[in-house]
């Protein structure tokens, strides 16, 4: 029997269907051997047929489960939610300026941008045009709701996903810097170097090629730390920033603790950097290491 | 000579243009016939590596294991012509759509497995005669050498060489000639690239060597 010892089906029941999904999912084996035979000589199966359907099943159950686990998981859903929240945003704006075309052609008053929409939205219409306007602006009011309690909900989940990354890089920005990575476990395997130029690709694919010279920052430009330190400067600031956001994701994805010292790291770090080119020191001018909110972003 | 197509595939007419097609449940809006449905050779490397006239060796029933399953697009058609077929994918996301497609065919296994580590599915998967490998992942020639193991004596490995997914910066060939130097235990059978089906592609016919 030594040579069914790593079988998926060693020793079950054949209507044990539950460990055998477990034992699909989760064995191991050293070496491949002609299961089917084995199975039948075993007595788990009556004949090939019968264990390729036994097979099936337990390949088919095994595999939804572990698909519906790592897709339910939480930094997925927060990846989903980003994303949603920059669709929406982005789809808001485009319906936003076809309506402040169409609007201004009927209302003299008509401005421009979602927050115009919000006004139109209120009038009573007059006829079947105006009936459209009005309707069109109730959507674009909707969708800007819509990535308004998208953007709540990110900041709500971030913090419980990735802890110490939320509080150096901001919840929106923690969650953009997972969704560019595919998760919080393949950010926290990236080189910070990576992190540094996550959502500049275009950027550094045109550098690799040998047509640009390399991207200082990606996403991370929209923190405070890059954006408010001087352009000389800011290629070092990015890159002690993208260090600690590195770090910060390990720490969020191998043990979850909180580490408040890696952010007094980073702000002695960037006022050393700031202080070449007689910046003011962070955390003079608002909240540490919060970048400003809006969809800004490359 | 163009060799034989293996059983189950057949060029076929459709829209008044020979095609490759099996039989099966339809999977990703592809034209269909009757119960023949096209095998698409510029979404599917192994259907390209079929229509450039590679000689792979297949002749249908042959039990397969087939690492880089994606959302199943060939694997499909692999499993309407093939015997036992493993299907072994990385990325759930993908996965959730191969799920459907293993339903619908009994000879087909899903696997959520990482094609690096074959000892997570060697309880599970059997001695196969054809190996075909369509990875995205660095290492491309580890991937094969460390799944050898599953090759009986005679069989193929069919793989798909994607020079971007080495290295982004480098010349293809230099990523093939360096696929082809890293590829241990196996005889190298035939070589092509998949033009104008997929570029910067290289497909291999490899047999193990004992």
């Amino acid at each position: 029997m030594s040579d069914t010892e790593d079988a998926w089906f060693a020793g079950l029941a054949p209507d044990d269907i539950e460990e055998a999904t477990a034992r699909v999912r989760d064995g191991t084996g050293d070496t491949p051997r002609e299961w089917p035979t084995l199975a039948v000589e075993a007595g788990y199966a009556t004949d090939t047929d019968d264990y390729y359907q036994r097979l099936h099943e337990a390949t088919l159950a095994a595999t939804r489960g572990a698909v519906r686990e790592a897709e339910t998981a939480d930094d997925r859903q927060l990846v989903h939610a980003v994303r949603s929240m920059d669709d929406t945003e982005r789809v808001a704006n485009e319906l936003a300026e076809r309506l402040s075309e169409w609007a201004g052609t009927r209302f003299e008053d008509a401005g421009t941008g979602v927050d115009a929409a919000r006004p139109l939205a209120e009038r009573d219409p007059t006829g079947p045009a105006e009936a459209r306007i009005v309707s069109l602006a109730r959507r674009v009011v909707d969708l800007t709701d819509e990535r308004d309690d998208l953007r709540a909900f990110v900041e709500r989940t971030a913090p419980d996903v990735a802890p110490n990354l939320s509080a150096m890089a901001g919840p929106v920005l923690a969650a953009r810097l997972v969704a560019l990575a595919g998760g919080l476990e393949p950010l926290a395997k990236k080189p910070s170097g990576t992190v540094q130029v996550l959502g500049a690709e275009d950027a550094l694919f045109a550098h690799l090629r040998g047509r640009a010279s390399s991207p200082k920052h990606g996403v991370i430009y929209v923190h405070d730390y890059v954006r408010n330190t001087d352009p000389d400067e800011r290629g070092s600031a990015a890159r002690a920033l993208a260090g600690k956001l590195s770090i910060a994701a390990r720490v969020d994805h191998y043990s979850g603790d909180l580490r408040p010292e890696l952010q007094s790291d980073l702000d002695d770090r960037i006022a050393t950097i700031r202080a070449r080119t007689g910046d003011p020191a962070p955390g003079a001018g608002g909240p540490e290491g919060t970048p400003e909110p809006g969809g800004d972003d490359a | 000579m163009t060799p034989e197509l293996p059983d189950g595939v057949e060029r076929r007419p459709f829209d008044e243009r020979e095609r490759l097609a099996t039989r099966g449940d339809p999977v990703y809006g592809e034209p269909t016939d009757g119960d023949w449905r096209v095998w698409d050779a510029g979404r599917s490397k192994l259907g390209a590596m079929l229509s450039v006239g590679m000689d792979t060796g297949l002749d249908g029933g042959e039990t397969v294991l087939y690492l880089g399953a994606a959302s199943g697009t060939t694997v499909s058609h692999v499993a309407d012509f093939a015997g036992p077929t493993y299907a072994v994918e990385f990325a759930p996301r993908p996965t959730r759509d191969l799920l459907p497609v293993a339903e619908a065919r009994e000879n087909l296994f899903p696997l959520l497995k990482d094609a690096r580590k074959p000892e997570t599915y060697a309880h599970v998967v059997e001695p196969v005669d054809v190996l075909v490998q369509d990875v995205a992942t660095r290492g491309q020639a580890e991937v094969a050498n460390r799944n050898r193991q599953f090759l009986r004596e005679d069989g193929r490995l069919l793989a798909v060489v994607k020079a971007r997914s080495e290295d982004v910066t480098a010349d293809p060939e230099d990523v093939f000639d360096e696929f082809l130097d890293a590829l241990s235990g196996y005889e190298v059978l035939e070589t092509a690239t998949l033009d104008p089906y997929h570029e910067d592609h290289l497909a291999v016919v490899a047999r193990p060597t004992r």
